[in-house]
């Protein structure tokens, strides 16, 4: 037996089995994000960088609160802020905190190639394990929400582990433990969806928000991390999250059909060659059988 | 070429020593990609990449190889580009294949210096590996594509494995033809030369310039 503490449900780049596959009772965990409530504070980003003990380096200034422009190997947890103009004229400063999402279909899970470096475990988070990584990057192509950074001088990839380590000790993670408005929740997927249906209802029916709604995207068969938006119809404007992310159709392409095909297409020429050995024999030159070599 | 084609011990020189050294680096660097490639290519291959040193040391050493791969290309086309081109008897030769897959030689069309077989052969490493070289500077440098340039990055990851399947398919038919098919053949690309009666039987058209050649000379 495994000797995690978590089940481990997927393994990329793995042709065996896998450890935790339905075997102990594991509720799925979420973390809820209410962005009507949040106030761009960055207690989050602060937390996340403490938690986890990331380095600092330098970053761009683009005439916004947003402290960098995406998500970095070592800055796992980025409110990205947008003042956005609505259609009656109003401005809206939209505070979103992005960072991995923990999708139930992780593509980065798919496409990469080494095995066990990246695990989803049966409470739904997916980790990456860096000592497994080989640093090629095929995860940051699998990703539809632009989440895994590659370390140059790691040369391993790096993303949140929705503090992996503090839930497997029953805690919460340290973003959720740092907000001071309470818009980040933590707790069971049924719960949170429970609690962000809930506050949806209230911002369509009291306050106003007539497309208020949940985002938990089905493409990728839902995600571990949740958010509540004042307008559900338009999530692009809320830094850029996908209306229906997918995993790319080139990486499911390549990793279902391509990979049987390529499969069947190897071993049919090297059994092609060879049954072609046996029935016809090497090419001989006559004059050559007579003496000498050809 | 300023090599004599006919050796003084009554053998043909089929390939120059810096052909043969572009061939094998070529041929070396290759067997490396596809082994590391494998390895990335399926689970169950993965172990190729242990034995070759570790995954981390593949991945970092494939892009590499990749290049050393290219210039060996480059320098073939180099060599061999002109006498690549399809020439209008190709076709008939193509046409008497079936007799050439039934090792029926004697009843195949004289052919220079390489059959329409090599040229496909050639050919298809040549735009394969013009693919590969793209996909592969994206796939390389995949950190450093920006996300609004993202679908380089799609491109690459289908456009790779095709590219490099399809060679796959042609190194296979490649290696059994040279190695195990084709008699004095892989001599031909180790030693550099063929008997007279291999350049006879297997292109004629080549071997009656050479004794053209040496002929006109004295």
């Amino acid at each position: 037996m495994s000797q995690a503490t978590l089940e481990i449900r997927a393994i990329s780049g793995h042709a065996g089995s896998v450890p935790g596959a339905g075997v102990k009772r594991e509720l799925e965990v979420c973390k809820l994000i209410d962005t009507t409530t949040c106030i761009g504070c960055k207690a989050c980003e602060v937390a996340c960088l403490e938690w986890n003990g990331l380095t600092f380096s330098e970053t761009t200034f683009q005439n916004s609160y947003q402290t960098m422009p995406e998500t970095a190997w070592n800055y796992w947890n980025l409110i990205k802020f947008n003042e956005h103009e609505r259609d009656d004229g109003s401005l809206m400063l939209l505070m979103r905190k992005d960072q991995c999402m923990h999708c139930e279909e992780p593509g980065c899970l798919a496409a990469c190639p080494a095995d066990g470096a990246i695990v989803q475990y049966a409470n739904g988070i997916v980790d990456f394990q860096q000592d497994r990584c080989i640093g090629c990057g095929y995860c940051i192509t699998g990703c539809p929400f632009n989440i895994p950074k590659f370390s140059p001088q790691a040369r391993k990839v790096f993303k949140c582990t929705l503090c992996a380590d503090r839930v497997t000790q029953g805690l919460e993670p340290a973003c959720i433990k740092s907000c001071p408005t309470g818009c980040l929740h933590f707790g069971t997927k049924a719960e949170m969806k429970e609690l962000a249906d809930h506050r949806a209802t209230q911002l369509r029916e009291h306050s106003g928000f007539a497309k208020a709604g949940v985002y938990d995207p089905s493409g990728v068969g839902g995600t571990h991390v949740i958010y509540v938006l004042h307008d559900a119809s338009d999530p692009e404007v809320y830094g850029g999250l996908p209306a229906d992310p997918h995993v790319p159709w080139t990486v499911q392409l390549w990793k279902k059909p391509l990979k049987w095909l390529g499969n069947l297409a190897i071993v049919a020429g090297v059994a092609g060659v060879f049954i072609h050995y046996l029935r016809y024999g090497p090419k001989t030159v006559p004059e050559d059988l007579q003496g000498g070599k050809p | 070429m300023s090599t004599p084609h006919l050796l003084p011990n009554g053998r043909v020189l089929r390939y120059s020593f810096h052909e043969r050294l572009v061939h094998w680096m070529a041929g070396i660097s290759y067997v490396y990609l596809l082994l590391t490639g494998l390895a990335f290519w399926s689970p169950w291959l993965f172990w190729i990449a242990a034995a070759l040193g570790g995954a981390a040391v593949s991945s970092q050493l494939h892009p590499w190889a990749g290049l050393v791969f290219v210039l060996a290309v480059v320098r073939m086309y180099q060599l061999w580009g002109a006498q690549m081109k399809k020439t209008p008897a190709d076709k008939a030769w193509l046409e008497a294949m079936p007799h050439y897959v039934r090792n029926e030689d004697e009843s195949m069309p004289s052919v220079d210096r390489f059959n329409p077989g090599q040229k496909i052969l050639f050919w298809g490493f040549w735009w394969c590996g013009l693919l590969l070289l793209l996909s592969g500077i994206i796939l390389w440098f995949t950190d450093a594509i920006p996300w609004s340039l993202r679908f380089l990055r799609y491109f690459a990851v289908i456009v790779h494995p095709v590219a490099a399947l399809l060679t796959i398919g042609l190194f296979i038919i490649h290696v059994y033809m040279g190695t195990a098919a084709e008699r004095g053949a892989f001599g031909s690309v180790v030693r550099g030369d063929v008997s007279r009666a291999w350049a006879k039987r297997h292109h004629q058209s080549w071997y009656e310039s050479i004794v053209g050649e040496s002929s006109a000379k004295k």
